[in-house]
Order: structure tokens, then sequence, then C-alpha cells
């Protein structure tokens, strides 16, 4: 069976086999198309050198096969976590900073197995404000918030 | 260089400035002592800080993060068996015996007193060196430069792959395939940006920095739910004993500082090498210098153990700064991330930094000095309540680093499209370090990857095309040989563990 390494060099080498590709249509200069070197020169050297070590990898036979241990990996606590992050970025705009940011802490809090309410509440929303305090009072970062401008904390 | 020197002194006893050394070493201890988050988490969580300062501020400040974390390493090594960063591993194995016998505060203060002793004699010789280096340095030329950075990249790459060089110079490679993104700096033609105006501008360093370094740190606690900050570990926080150490003690442990700083410097300046083979060499020398009864001690809470990779892992902190400062690359990830941040500043380090920005390059290193007395005068009264913060549990830590990762990348830029693409950088970061693919490599190969291009161009256009640049001067030949080598003893470590499977 095609050990994990292999498969990651594999994904490389097709990686590199588009990047090569991408390097050949950069649209350079008519003055630039016969210059010892353009745009496109490090590029595709880049490329030759990936195809170059993942065909080298796929071809040699490995030294040492990946050692994970697949059953005690979290992977529904860092999908879920990813997820979180994800709606985080498309909150943090439409929502404001205060509001996404402080459900974001509380929320991933939870996930993790955080169950002190002290925890859980300090370090999501009073923590955010303090945050922004110092950002917007102490170092002058304007943070566009609609929910702190709706309810007439900002300006 | 006397009016060098003092104009350092002049600019890092600033207050401001000196502010910043003792912020940057509390929040580096800080940092670096959790478990997993090594110098570069800690320098690239505070990169957005710095972009508020002045330069000669901000490197200071950097400079400071990095000794305090490569200490604060030490003390979760000490009492947790956990090191915070690979450079402190080797201060766990006479750390944590001496710890486990009551004696963790004698195990601290001399932790402490060794970084310290190591930091202050590499930063006299940091003085020295650079100064000299930075003058050899000027007549370097773009052939010499490419040739330095192919020897940069391969060397990080070859003591960071833990014996899978393949797979770093494959990190390297993504490293310098991300560098490309956006505008060519001479054409101003767009590349790989697949007509995104947000690509524009290029991937920005700091993303890079955050995603594969303190948001990947972040998950990877998570995904491989390290519980090395168990309670039953955590009884040694209550009760570190006294700090004193009797004579005997400080005989041995003054012993070890000349020559393993002096080691831990040498080895620091090599490109790729760093605070992590410096300790285990310092360690491993440190143990066969010893006397047969001495050495039934190493592994069981020896002085002369925990004192010699203490004293050169701090050494070669300093040690790193001086292709930096000099010769304007970076020997090191961690080193990577300050340059990143010095371009961002508009600075380029180099032999030229010298001349037209001295109050730069002295006070960085003046600070350095400076940076380890408050490290002393912060750890040693401090420690007991500093170490507390081990207790922190991993579902609190968590979210506040990726929450200080995202709000980083975002106040620069105000751009979600920004947080995606970490998210997205830091994902794949995460799968590729489960096996054990380093990201080092990458972060020094995206830093580097424009100066890269540039110094080839040059060096193309002046030989017309043709690649005997390689060879036409005597610099470059030297360098790349050296390259070479490296490459060979690689290939060699290759088929011999094939050979031996």
């Amino acid at each position: 069976m095609i050990s994990e390494n292999k498969i990651i060099f594999l994904i490389f080498f097709v990686i590199s086999s588009l990047y090569l590709y991408g390097s050949y249509n950069i649209p350079i200069h008519a003055f630039d198309l016969n210059a010892p070197f353009n745009a496109a020169t490090f590029p595709k050297f880049i490329g030759m050198c990936g195809i170059a070590i993942s065909a080298l990898f796929l071809v040699l036979p490995e030294a040492s096969k990946p050692n994970v241990n697949y059953k005690a990996l979290d992977f529904k606590n860092t999908i879920i976590l990813l997820v979180l992050m994800i709606f985080y970025g498309f909150f943090i705009q439409t929502a404001g900073f205060f509001l996404s940011t402080g459900f974001f802490l509380l929320i991933a809090f939870y996930v993790l197995g955080e169950r002190r309410k002290k925890v859980l509440f300090f370090f999501s929303f009073p923590f955010v404000a303090i945050f922004m305090l110092i950002l917007i009072k102490g170092l002058d970062i304007y943070l566009r918030d609609p929910f702190l401008k709706m309810i007439g904390l900002i300006s | 260089m006397i009016d060098g020197i003092l104009l350092g002194i002049k600019t890092a006893l600033n207050f401001k400035n000196l502010i910043m050394v003792f912020v940057g070493c509390s929040a580096g201890t800080i940092i670096g002592m959790l478990p997993g988050l090594g110098p570069m988490t800690a320098i690239a969580l505070m990169i957005p800080i710095t972009y508020g300062l002045d330069p000669s501020a901000g490197l200071i400040l950097m400079a400071g993060v990095y000794y305090g974390a490569v200490f604060g390493g030490s003390t979760s090594s000490i009492l947790i068996n956990a090191p915070g960063v690979a450079s402190t591993v080797a201060t766990s194995f006479d750390g944590y015996p001496m710890a486990k016998q009551g004696k963790a505060g004698k195990a601290l203060a001399i932790a402490a007193y060794s970084s310290f002793a190591g930091g202050t004699i590499s930063a006299i010789f940091l003085l020295i060196a650079a100064p000299s280096l930075s003058v050899i340095s000027l007549s370097f030329r773009s052939p010499d430069y490419f040739a330095l950075m192919i020897l940069g990249l391969t060397a990080v790459a070859a003591f960071s792959s833990k014996g899978q060089f393949l797979k770093a110079i494959a990190m390297t490679l993504v490293g310098l395939m991300l560098a490309t993104i956006g505008q060519d700096s001479l054409s101003d033609l767009s590349r790989f940006t697949f007509n995104n105006i947000r690509l524009s501008d290029g991937i920005s360093f700091i993303l890079v920095a955050m995603a594969t370094f303190a948001m990947c740190e972040a998950l990877i606690m998570i995904f491989k739910k390290d519980e090395k900050t168990s309670k039953s570990d955590q009884i040694s926080l209550q009760e570190l004993g006294s700090m004193k150490l009797d004579k005997e003690e400080r005989r041995q442990m003054i012993k070890t500082w000349p020559k393993n700083s002096v080691i831990g410097f040498l080895i620091g300046v090599l490109p790729g090498a760093g605070a992590t083979i410096a300790s285990f060499l310092a360690y491993g020398m440190e143990r066969n210098l010893a006397k047969d009864e001495d050495k039934e001690k190493f592994g069981k809470g020896s002085v002369r153990g925990l004192a010699a990779p203490e004293s050169a892992n701090n050494a070669a902190c300093s040690g790193s700064f001086v292709p930096l400062l000099t010769l304007g690359i970076p020997g090191s990830g961690t080193t990577a991330i300050m340059l990143g941040a010095l371009l961002a500043f508009g600075i380029q380090p180099g032999p030229n930094l010298y001349n037209t920005n001295p109050d730069i390059f002295w006070s960085v290193i003046i600070s350095m000095y400076i940076g380890n007395i408050v490290l002393l005068i912060l750890n040693l009264p401090l420690i007991p309540y500093i170490a507390r913060l081990l207790a922190v549990p991993r579902n609190v830590l968590v979210p506040m680093i990726i929450f200080f990762s995202v709000i980083g990348v975002y106040l620069i830029s105000f751009n979600t499209f920004d947080i995606f693409l970490m998210i997205f950088i830091a994902a794949i970061a995460m799968i590729l370090r489960l096996y054990d693919f380093p990201m080092p490599p990458l972060i020094l190969a995206f830093v580097l990857g424009g100066m890269m291009e540039t110094n080839l161009r040059r060096s193309l256009l002046i030989s017309d095309g043709s690649f005997d640049f390689l060879w036409s001067r005597p610099i470059t030949v030297v360098i790349l040989a050296i390259t070479i080598g490296i490459v060979g003893m690689q290939v060699y470590n290759y088929f011999k563990k094939i050979k031996s499977n």
C-alpha cells in the first residue's frame, strides 16, 4: 500500500506541474521575451525543482515510514474549531468585532471542554471589551463594529 | 566602532527601548514557557505590535522575545519535562530529574545564571564579530548572495529535516512558490494571482508566519491531544524549593560557561544550525569531558549537564544574529521571521545596515546585553509566580492563540480574505506537520524568495544569461562547495539508513 508520505509527494508533484504550467503562461512584456531573465524565469526554476524533488521521492524507497497513531487524533474538535474559525472570519465584518470575537471565544472554550462559568464568561465578552478599549483608545486603531454602533457605544 | 557602540548604548538606553526590552523578555518568557510554543510562535505573535513602533524598538522587542522564549522553554523543560522549544530538550535531561528530587528552584536558578552567562559572553562576541563581518561582506556581489541564500536554505533544510531531507527541500520549494505570488517586483506583471485583486500584492509575510507557526501550533495542540500538563505534573509547580546554590554547585556551573558559550555562539553563526544543535553538542561535550564519577551523574540531575546546554543555547541566539545583521541572510526560521518584520519596516539588513542605520545595528547588539540582565532580574524573583502559567489549561490557551493570530492579520489588512487564506494555510501546515514536514524551511524560503530572485536576475543579466557566474568568483565557488557538501552528507545518510533498514 502507498504510504501517506508518497501521497503527499504525489500531490506536490501535481502542484509543481500546475505551477510550472502556470509559469509558462505568465504574460511577459514583448521586449522581455528574449531577455536572460524575465518574470517567468524564477518560477520556471522552482517548478522544475518541485517536479524533480517529488519525482525523486516517489521513485526512491522511503528511509522511514510515517508513524501516526490515528486513534489518538482528535478529528472532531479540530474540525469544529476550523469551522468555527471560518464562521468567525465570515462574521467579523458583518456582525462586528465585539460580537463575533466574543462568541468565537465562548464557543471555542466550550467545545474544547471548558465548563467553568467564570472562565467562559470573563474570557469572552469582557475580555474582548477590554481588548477593544486598548485598541481604540490606546493604539488608536479604528474597528468597524455595526453592533456597537447600533447601541451607540462607538461612532 | 566606538562611536557606533556609544550610539547603540544611547538608543538602547532610551526609555522607550528599555520598556521594549522588558516587555519583550517578559512576553517571550511567558509564551516560550507554554508547552508547544517556541520562539518562532512568540515572535510571530508579537509582529503586529512591532508595526506601530520604530524599527529599532521593533527589533529590540523581537530580540527580547527571542531570548525570553528560549529561557521560558527551559522553565517548562525543568518543571514539567515538556520543552516549549527544541533547543531546551537537552535542558530537560538533567533539569527535570533535579526538579523531581525537590531541587526545582536550584535547577531554575542554574538555568537563569547559565542563560545570562551564555547570552552575555556571546553578546560580547557579537559586538566584535558583527562589524568585522560587515566589512568583509561589503565585497560580496549578487552571485555570492545568491549562493549564500542557496546555502542558507539547504542548511536549514538539512538541520530541520530530522533525517528526511527531501521533505524539508519540498517545504523550501513551497515557500518559494508562495513568495512568487503577486506582482513581479521589476516588471509589475501579475503572477499566480488567478485574477484575484487581493493577491496582487502577494501573500503577506505575517499571514504565512502566523498560519504556519502560531495558528498551526494551536491546532496541533488539539489535534494531537497533548496531555503534558496533566495534574500529576503540576505538583512541582507549587513546591519549587530554594533557589540558593552552594559553593560546589556554583563552581561546577561557572566552569561550564566559557567553552559552551563559545561553542554556542559559533554554531549559532552557522546557517541552519542554531540553538538546538548547540545545546545538544554542549551537553554531549560536557558529558564526554567529565570524569567517570561525574559522568554517572548526567541524566540524574547534574549541575554541569544543566548549565552546559543552557549557556550554549542562549549563546547561539546571539550568534544567529550575525548572518542576519551583516549579510542580511537569516540562518534560522526565527531570524527569518525577524528579517520579514525588518523588510516590512523598509529596512534591508546586510553590510550596508552598519553604515546606513548604525542606530539599529548597534542598539540591537547592546539591547541583547541589557536583555540578558533584564531576564536575570525578571526570572530569579518572579519565576515561582510565572511558573504557575504552566497550569493554564489547553482549552483556554488554544482559542486565545487562534484569536491573537486572526486579529494580528486582520488588524493589518482589515480583509476577511486574509483570514480565510490563513485558516487554509494553517490547516495544510497542520497536516504536513503530522507527517514530519518541517515548517522553518518554508518560512525561510518565503522570506528569502524575493531576494533570491533579485540576485539571480542581477547575476544572469551580468553574465548575459549564462550560469558562468556560479563558478567565476572564488567566494561563490566556496559557498556552493559547502552547499554540495551538505547535500552530499544528506544523500550519504539516506543511503546508510536504507541499507540499515
